[in-house]
């Protein structure tokens, strides 16, 4: 195990250019990923180290973009794609949701689509309703797409080759907020996946499940950390891919904690985070709980700009611990 | 500091309309660099595409226009806000997050909006305002209101479907619309050489049967003297036009471009064709205004500025109070 603490596009970046040394069939295609470096700098020096020819500037057409990717990746390239803001996957939605996620099936299995849809995600920038959606569930409700939502740098690098692998259109949404800070673990050197549709135990505790995607699982972190020190003990789960999704490590856990919090940022209507909650009421492990289940998340509003109400659209540590607290405390 | 009675007309064919030419695109220029200046200190937060440099484009453009005539705006928006007469404060006050803002501390400054002089907002999305603009022109001519629409947007945004099917539609039903693109050869680090296969951008009318023009995007009289052509041909029911004003952003695309794309000596020499001082030599020596009144009327741009930097930093922030309530328009019965 190295000690390297690398930001969140750092480790994109290593995980973009380990698959570029691999395959030469490779490429990443995006608004401004060549001399900008990305638009949050995801790319950084990769146009100076590959070429213009496997780092390709494009016009702002974000339907093209993808739509090329798809026609690429159908001709035996496997293209990356990063849409500056994932707001503007609106744009390319056709290709996305009627052309890649279907051709494999709708074709009888004749093509199939190895592409990789990058993309930031998220608020708590400052850039208002447009900038700023957590779009998990557009994604997740598509059959035919995978869906990976990392929370820190080495989960996303590991998780960033296993989707370039894989044979199938992968939408990888990131969190702005996360780029630029250091994870609380290192970033392994060379080359090792992580698969696609295993879940991770964060951590372990007795009196409380916590199951939260992305910047979520960060903020759920801070709370675990807090309540341990007043004997409050919380397993917290991230699911890392929302589609598939891999309940096991859920089933598993709510049978010992008996309590269920599911934290998303998106709005709570049709929110992915629903789909966790239905799947546990269908489950075995739903006489286990205690408790009834809780959900935080996101208002249900286009996020806000002043920065007092975009604070107030999306769960905040403090409305975690609140909610953390008050499960463990009522239902004994 | 109310918005300022709109003059309609050539910036040269009286004092008063010289005046207003100037005093707009100091106007837009002092706003600009005061953003810049509330970014600086912390107080904005967010991030902001300033328009220094291209204040001439949307001045000459709105001078064409009456206030009920209708304009869509993009993510580089403040100067045709600003043209159009929007109040300084409500603008400034919408950046601070304040409950007198424009949106209420909603929107921030890619979705200013203002209803009572025709803006119906800026725009996060490239390209987004063009097809609303065509709508906009196509309810005129549907309910017979005589007024044209404008969708101002960049060289970037003609890449985007959004223009194309746009531009087609306001072609074939001869739609009151004036496309107007402000060329300031870069779409974010994309030039328009990287970005386009064709030299002139305006060839790009041809395709869609829209007349198409270019314009010097930094002076202002031939911005208007284009744009006046165009409103009247909408008006006379022949369909859009097409102006491609050249221009260049004098600042770096948002707050975090380091202007890795470009020169310095490029960027200076457009420094050099800076739209204001050009307009102000020609109406000093066609004796419109004296050199005091150019003068006096860049100060007050600047003062009305400042008053409404300082009413704004003093309103109440927006309450997260009432955002639930806000997401719909009640349904009156
Ligand atoms: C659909 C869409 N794609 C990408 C972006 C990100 N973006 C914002 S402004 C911009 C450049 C726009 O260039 P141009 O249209 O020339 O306008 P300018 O910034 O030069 O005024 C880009 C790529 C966006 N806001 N919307
Ligand atoms: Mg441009």
């Amino acid at each position: 195990m190295s000690d390297r603490m690398l930001t969140m596009a750092e480790a994109i970046r290593e995980a973009m250019s380990i698959a570029f040394d691999e395959r030469p069939e490779v490429f990443l295609l995006g608004e401004d990923v060549g001399i900008y470096g990305g638009a949050f700098g995801v790319s950084g020096d990769m146009y100076h180290r590959y070429g213009a020819e496997r780092v390709l500037d494009t016009p702002i057409a974000e339907l093209g973009i993808v739509g090329a990717a798809v026609g690429a990746a159908l001709s035996g390239m496997r293209p990356i794609v990063e849409i500056q803001f994932s707001d503007f996957t609106a744009q390319a939605m056709d290709q996305i949701a009627n052309q890649a996620a279907k051709i494999h099936f709708m074709l009888g299995g004749a093509l199939h689509v190895p592409m990789v849809l990058r993309t930031p995600q998220g608020s708590g920038t400052g850039a208002a309703a447009q900038h700023s959606q957590n779009l998990e569930p557009w994604f997740a409700s598509v059959p035919g797409l995978k869906v990976v939502v990392p929370s820190n740098p080495a989960d996303a690098k590991g998780l960033l080759l296993s989707s370039i692998d894989d044979p199938n259109p992968v939408i990888f949404l990131e969190h702005k907020l996360l780029y630029k800070i250091p994870g609380r673990e290192p970033v392994p050197e060379g080359s090792e996946r992580i698969p696609l549709g295993v879940s991770k135990v964060v951590r372990e505790g007795k009196d409380l499940t916590i199951v939260a995607t992305g910047i979520m699982v960060n903020k759920a972190w801070e709370v675990c950390e807090k309540l341990s020190t007043e004997g409050i003990s919380i397993t917290l789960i991230d699911p890392r891919t929302i589609s598939p999704l891999d309940m096991q490590p859920v089933y598993e856990s709510v049978d010992k904690t008996g309590r269920l919090l599911v934290v998303q940022e998106g709005p709570a209507q049709a929110g992915f985070i629903n789909e966790v909650i239905a799947q546990m009421a269908g489950s075995a492990s739903f006489g286990s709980l205690i408790a009834p289940i809780m959900r935080l998340a996101g208002m249900n509003i286009p996020i806000p700009y002043a920065p007092q109400l975009e604070k107030a659209a999306v769960p905040q540590i403090e409305d975690i611990e609140i909610a953390a607290r008050e499960i463990v405390k009522n239902w004994r | 500091m109310s918005a300022h009675p709109l003059i309609m007309g050539h910036p040269t064919s009286s004092p008063e309309h010289a005046r207003h030419a100037l005093l707009y695109m100091w106007r837009i220029r002092k706003f600009e660099e005061a953003v810049e200046d509330l970014f600086g200190r912390g107080m904005m937060h967010g991030t902001m595409h300033l328009s220094i440099g291209q204040e001439a484009s949307p001045t000459g453009m709105c001078m064409a226009l009456t206030l009920q005539d209708q304009i869509t705006s993009t993510h580089r928006g403040h100067g045709h806000c600003i043209a159009k007469g929007a109040d300084l404060t409500r603008m400034i006050a919408e950046l601070l997050g304040k409950e007198i803002g424009y949106c209420g501390g909603r929107g921030g400054s890619m979705h200013i909006a203002d209803v009572e002089t025709g803006n119906l907002g800026a725009n996060g999305v490239v390209g987004g305002g063009i097809p609303i603009a065509a709508g906009a022109a196509l309810a005129s001519k549907m309910t017979k209101k005589g007024t044209v629409a404008v969708s101002f947007f960049g060289d970037g945004a003609m890449n985007e479907g959004a223009f194309h099917e746009a531009a087609n539609l306001a072609a074939i039903w001869k739609l009151p619309l004036i496309l107007f693109c402000e060329n300031n050869k870069y779409g974010m680090s994309s030039s328009t050489e990287k970005a386009f296969a064709i030299d002139n951008l305006a060839e790009r009318g041809k395709g869609y049967g829209i007349p198409a023009v270019n314009v010097d995007g930094n002076d202002v009289i031939d911005v208007y003297e284009q744009a006046e052509i165009a409103v009247k041909r909408a008006q006379a029911g022949e369909g859009p036009t097409l102006i491609i004003a050249e221009t260049y952003r004098w600042k770096g695309h948002s707050r975090s471009d380091k202007n890795l794309y470009r020169t310095k000596e490029e960027i200076e020499e457009w420094r050099e064709l800076d739209p204001i001082p050009k307009f102000t030599a020609k109406v000093i020596k066609s004796k419109l205004l004296s050199k005091e009144e150019c003068g006096a009327i860049a100060q007050e741009a600047t003062d009305a500025i400042i008053a409404a930097v300082n009413e704004s930093v003093k309103a109440k922030p927006a309450d997260p109070a009432g955002l639930l309530e806000a997401v719909f328009k009640k349904v009156s019965v």
